[in-house]
């Protein structure tokens, strides 16, 4: 019988632990798959076995080639264990007599939760989309662009009434042509990208010029273009409810070259680009720094997703946005580290096998700081004004932040004892980075110096049956005990 | 709001695929599949809860499990994420006041 469950989990059935799990297994390690979602594909390739858009033309050729992963991981043999979700990373204190030190996972599955002790874990979290803090961001009917997706490919639903999109960023595009395809109805799209950005990204307009994705965006922008209504240069944003009601979104406020104008929505999409799903590498204390070009937190990693945290690598988006195909090489360069970890292969071994993938991934992230520097976000709509929720949860303004400040608050984790700011449900999901720049610019330092919430686990909530009917060992039950 | 594509009501009207359910106690109908949230926009509720801080409305805004605006009690129990539950047949779905109530 083995002191581990498993040699190697994988946390994430998205492009990067899809791709981990099966290069892994492939080679003989015993792999255990831990999805929260019922089917493989991450959001990326959410519901890519079972979707009833039947019509391949609606989602595109990119959403399909996430079918291609699913053989490779079946053939694998990697356990594959959907509807479960990962609370917790952790080395248990003491160590196991013999010198091994495995980390132990907590997961709730099926309504109960369970420890899982393994020797690596592969964390393939993701991204989430990036908050867009607007008035009135609260109200049913404002969903973020990448819900609607979602809608799209596990039911087949779309917006009917007025629908308003708005933001910027390569999903906002992706969506509105592939509801052109659904021939849904969107009555406009209100364009958020500062005109600024195009003077900082034009420097680096060359190397997106040999992206693989330049030639499918620029069809994908131009037939968005063509058949629908672009509103470009929006400077502020607001959605509105009924006069003297809040219970569902009503209009839309924007303006433009200094003017304020209303639509009438029965739906609203938002987006501005995504950041790394952080929260799981954070409670696992893995190292983070501020990134100045996508301007949000990323873990840091080495060139094979490894951690400050031994035995802890991460791939894919949840280390920094690169896109779904760069994630699935990330995945496969750190199932490759891990291997060689475990002993299974040589450095060299490594290392050759490391080169196509290697070269898959450069291909993979050309042009990236051309799309982030077009696509950073104006500060309007990332630090927003006073009367602006921030914190959903606790329904925290930007206001209250910044006066919190005034009052010493010196950084996120001061803003919860302050103001309950990122201690709801979410876990600071929502209003995390915002919290962080509102901080940073109401004390004129860099996000760097104002740092994150620390956060710990669960990173997900469990009932408190759940925790209570987990084994304990003695030394757990002693530890609680008054002697 | 949000309607079905042509090709998958029509389905849906035609199958067994349909699954049928109560939102508050109202009789409503979903596809195998749809997660509970996607089956109460599907069915024209679009907010599914009034916050505890301040009572306000709110519906899905995320559909991946990170928000935490879903939540409603599915068989009687309260905080449920509507969007990582999948709907089954004769599931009692009641969209929630404030806080989660004790035993529920």
């Amino acid at each position: 019988m083995s002191k581990f469950d498993f040699e190697i989990a994988v946390v994430g059935a998205g492009p990067a632990g899809l791709a981990a799990a099966a290069l892994a297994a492939s080679k003989g390690a015993s792999v255990v798959l831990l999805d929260e979602q019922a089917e493989p594909g991450g959001q990326i390739y959410r519901a890519v076995t079972e979707t009833p858009v039947r019509d391949r033309k609606v989602l595109g050729p990119d959403y399909w080639h996430g079918a291609e992963l699913m053989g490779p991981l079946r053939d694998s043999g990697a356990a594959h264990w959907p509807g479960t979700t990962v609370w917790s990373v952790a080395r248990p204190r003491e160590d196991a007599a013999d010198g091994h030190r495995p980390l132990q996972i907590g997961l709730s599955r099926n309504g109960a939760a369970a420890m899982l002790t393994v020797r690596h874990v592969i964390l393939a979290t993701g991204a989430l989309e990036r908050p867009f803090p607007i008035p009135g961001w609260t109200l049913p009917g404002v969903l973020g662009a990448g819900a609607a997706q979602v809608l799209l490919k596990t039911s087949g639903l779309v917006p009917s009434g007025a629908t308003v999109m708005a933001g910027s960023g390569p999903l906002l595009w992706l969506l509105a042509w592939q509801y052109l395809q659904a021939g849904a109805r969107i009555d406009a799209i209100l364009d958020t990208t500062p005109k600024q950005n195009w003077r900082a990204a034009l420097p680096l307009l060359p190397g997106f010029l040999r992206s693989p994705y330049l030639g499918k965006g620029m069809k994908l922008m131009l037939d968005v273009r063509r058949k629908l209504t672009v509103i470009g240069n929006v400077t502020a944003l607001r959605a509105e409810g009924a006069i003297g009601g809040d219970s569902a979104l009503k209009s839309v406020v924007y303006t433009r070259n200094g003017a304020e104008h209303r639509l009438p929505a029965d739906t609203l999409l938002l987006h501005q680009g995504v950041i790394p799903n952080l929260n799981l590498a954070n409670a696992t204390g893995c190292a983070q720094r501020w990134d100045e070009q996508q301007r949000c937190w990323r873990p840091t990693t080495d060139a094979w997703g490894a951690t400050s945290v031994e035995g802890v690598s991460l791939a894919g988006d949840g280390a920094g946005i690169g896109g779904a195909r760069a994630a699935e090489e990330a995945g496969r360069l750190a199932a490759l580290d891990a291997l060689h970890r475990l002993g299974r292969i040589g450095r060299e071994q490594r290392d050759q096998a490391a080169v196509p993938f290697r070269a898959a991934l450069d291909r993979a992230l050309t042009g990236r700081a051309f799309l982030d520097t077009l696509y950073t976000p104006a500060e309007a709509f990332r630090v927003p004004a006073d009367d602006t929720i921030v914190c959903r949860c606790e329904e925290i303004t930007a206001g209250a932040v910044r006066e919190a400040v005034r009052m010493g608050c010196s950084g996120p984790n001061q803003a919860k004892s302050f103001l309950r700011c990122g201690m709801g449900p979410c876990q600071g999901r929502l209003c995390g980075p915002t919290v962080t720049e509102v901080i940073a610019v109401e004390r004129g330092v860099s996000p760097a110096e104002v740092g994150y919430y620390r956060l710990r686990p669960p990173v997900k909530p469990i009932t408190l049956a759940e925790l209570a009917a987990l084994p304990k060992t003695d030394a757990d039950i002693d530890a609680v005990f008054k002697h | 709001m949000f309607r079905r594509l042509p090709e998958i009501e029509t389905a849906l009207n035609a199958a067994a695929e349909a699954v049928a359910f109560t939102i508050d106690g109202r009789p409503a109908k979903a596809r195998a599949g749809d997660s509970v949230a996607a089956a109460l926009l599907a069915n024209g509720v679009t907010a599914c809860r009034n916050t505890p801080v301040s009572g306000a409305a709110r519906g899905p805004y995320c559909m991946m499990g990170i928000c935490f605006d879903c939540l409603v009690t599915i068989d009687g129990t309260g905080n449920r994420q509507g969007c990582q539950v999948r709907v089954s047949p004769g599931m009692a779905v009641e969209t929630q006041n404030g806080k989660r109530e004790v035993e529920r």
